[in-house]
């Protein structure tokens, strides 16, 4: 099944998307060096291909979880962007009325059934919305966001074969920046490549540039159509860069920068404008006007935090057990 | 009311639920076989494997997927054969399933019921028979239930499967073939209620699981005895705890003993004692006394698991040193 191809208004929706996670992320970085964001804040900063070639292709009802590095996952899946904010500074007005923060964002209005600090924690409860998927006979699909670090975990191993013996409309999303927090992936396993490591189960797979969106929104497109018409599992693994350290603060001595004339090459924000100029897709001058919009959405977001009060102290013990 | 025993009570209970709501479905290893005890035999049958699903050994993925279809809208009964193995599905328990309703700001909820099963006294050794409770009563956003009768096996399990929350269900290998009367249709048994099963003036024995039928042989022998008149207390449910009823009691007797399998270092038993010296200090006539195991994984020799356990003897001897102290 061949899905759309990337062209013309589709492609300037993901390159809105991505600045405004650029450009949300930078402003979080500003933040957290000011005391305004709390916590430990992992940046999506240079990922933002991946989180927006997938989202922008999925309906509010299939279900998008995550790892620690979210706030890109969130956005993309439609989370408002001042919403975000106020949970990084632990408003009321935060996706999660502030209760918690930037490792456990959750919108469920948008589909965006979270985020975890646990690495690779959420791969396993991704495949049981699947599960729900299936039992209820809808075809809505199940995508999980999980970096290379998450694939020596034992829960993603357990669940990538559950997956695989239950044939479950799942799509696992490795974002393989190379670096599992601090260390690269080659001093953690033997086995270079995360399609690799699923391969004995027979798991539907590729390995794309993730900075690449075109490529991103392909694999994910035919992935995505199978899926909803009752295939899968698949994975789709996405090499990407990192452009900032592990979390905000790391002071990333473990590995050399990206030179500035390298990173022009390889952002997948650039990237993807170059492109659609060449293909004509667009205009050559849009991409500024997106980029424009998608800054004064983050100062209305960051407005929007500042404004919005701290959660009342009655949340601690009001909210540990649903009624009912 | 017919008279069933524990473990028919569990089966009925879940078919019941299963009937009523087509949202509810069984997951575990060898579930569709019925399991090692028969807890889920003939549900298969009845309702076809795509409700009553086998699982591979893989704990962790397990409850995971249990609270991911959970949030998805779905009422999963989560089967961990043993007690002794959630530890492997701790991360996703405590981490997951006990936070999200709460770090989501009350957006997600997980509807889960974690049935498993624990106790000794059956010769498997330190890695089947443990009693570990109290590491569960200590994560906010989990109920934890404890029947130590078929009526409540079932009523409670009704009640779990109903409810919003993760709730983990502890069953007792010890007592699944004992009988008692159990209404049909299951009734359900509210949560966080406990049970008086005898009325005393002297002392009360607050009793989980399998140690209740213990305090209730023991309050026997001391009647007769001593004449010593216990009364005896099932709290039924851990999480939420019926302190009402308990410090109630406690204020016409003066006196406490609580009793449980569970090593008693670091049991419920200390949560009880410390919560009930706090609301009734002034009305003890001496310290509480607990009853519970050794600190000491569970012996395999017979002779050394039968003295490990602690039962109708121990709670004996706990009251009369109590009430002669």
């Amino acid at each position: 099944m061949v899905p759309p191809p990337l062209g013309g208004e589709q492609a300037l929706r993901l390159l809105a998307t991505m600045w405004r996670i650029r450009l949300f992320e930078e402003q979080v970085s500003l933040l957290k060096r000011a005391d305004q964001v709390h916590g430990l804040i992992h940046s999506s900063a240079g990922q933002e291909g991946v989180a927006a070639a997938v989202c922008s292709q999925l309906r509010d009802a299939d279900v998008v979880y995550s790892g620690d590095r979210a706030h890109g996952h969130s956005i993309a899946k439609g989370a408002p962007l001042e919403r975000v904010m106020a949970e990084l500074m632990g408003r009321d007005g935060g996706l999660c009325r502030g209760l918690g923060g930037s490792m456990h964002l959750v919108d469920l209005e948008h589909g965006f059934l979270g985020a975890t600090g646990v690495v690779g924690g959420n791969i396993p409860i991704a495949l049981g919305s699947a599960l729900a998927a299936r039992l209820r006979g809808e075809d809505t699909v199940a995508v999980v966001f999980f970096g290379d670090g998450a694939v020596q975990a034992g829960h993603f191993n357990e669940t990538v074969n559950l997956a695989a013996l239950w044939r479950l409309p799942i799509i696992l999303v490795c974002e393989n920046n190379g670096f599992a927090e601090f260390t690269p992936r080659s001093a953690h396993t033997i086995v270079e490549r995360v399609s690799d490591v699923v391969a004995p189960y027979g798991v539907e797979r590729a390995t794309v540039d993730g900075n690449d969106a075109v490529a991103v929104w392909d694999a994910f497109g035919r992935y995505l159509a199978s899926a909803r018409a009752g295939g899968g599992p698949f994975l789709l693994e996405c090499l990407t860069h990192r452009l900032g350290g592990h979390y905000e603060g790391d002071p990333g001595t473990y590995r050399e920068a990206l030179d500035a004339a390298d990173w022009q090459e390889k952002d997948p924000i650039l990237r993807l404008q170059r492109h659609g100029i060449a293909q004509r897709w667009f205009e050559a001058d849009r991409p500024a006007v997106l980029e424009a919009e998608a800054a004064e959405a983050v100062e209305q977001a960051v407005r929007f935090g500042r404004e919005s009060p701290f959660p009342p102290l009655e949340l601690i013990e009001g909210l540990v057990y649903a009624d009912g | 009311m017919a008279e069933t025993t524990y473990i028919g009570a569990i089966t009925s209970a879940l078919a019941d639920a299963m009937r009523a709501d087509d949202r509810v479905f069984v997951l575990g290893e060898d579930v569709a076989e019925g399991g090692p005890y028969t807890a889920t035999a003939g549900l298969a049958e009845e309702f076809g494997t795509k409700r009553v699903i086998n699982t591979p050994i893989s704990e962790a993925a397990i409850t995971g997927v249990a609270i991911g279809a959970a949030q998805s809208g779905m009422r999963p009964v989560l089967e961990i054969m043993f007690i002794d193995f959630i530890t492997l599905a701790l991360d996703q328990l405590v981490n997951g399933a006990a936070k999200a309703h709460f770090m989501s700001g009350g957006q997600l909820t997980v509807p889960l019921v974690l049935r498993t099963q624990g106790g000794a006294g059956h010769r498997g050794a330190a890695q089947h028979s443990q009693s570990l409770e109290s590491w569960l009563t200590h994560v906010p956003g989990l109920k934890v239930l404890m029947p130590s009768r078929p009526v409540d096996a079932a009523g409670l399990l009704a009640s779990a499967i109903a409810d919003p929350n993760p709730v983990v269900y502890i069953e007792c290998k010890t007592l699944y073939f004992r009988k008692g009367e159990v209404p049909e249709p299951t009734a359900p048994v509210p949560i966080g209620e406990a049970a008086t099963l005898r009325e005393g003036s002297d002392v009360t024995i607050v009793a989980l699981s399998r140690l209740v039928g213990d305090a209730l042989e023991a309050a026997g022998r001391l009647a007769a005895e001593d004449g010593i008149e216990a009364e005896v207390i099932d709290p039924r449910t851990l999480v939420p705890l019926d302190l009402e009823t308990i410090v109630e009691s406690v204020k016409r007797t003066g006196r406490l003993v609580v009793a449980h399998e569970a090593v008693e270092h670091g049991g419920f038993g200390a949560e009880i004692a410390a919560q009930v010296q706090r609301a009734a200090f002034d009305f003890l006539d001496g310290p509480v006394a607990r009853v519970g195991a050794p600190f000491a994984p569970i012996p395999f020799s017979p002779p050394l698991e039968d003295a490990y356990l602690p039962g109708a003897d121990e709670v004996v001897a706990a009251v009369r040193e109590l009430v002669r102290g």
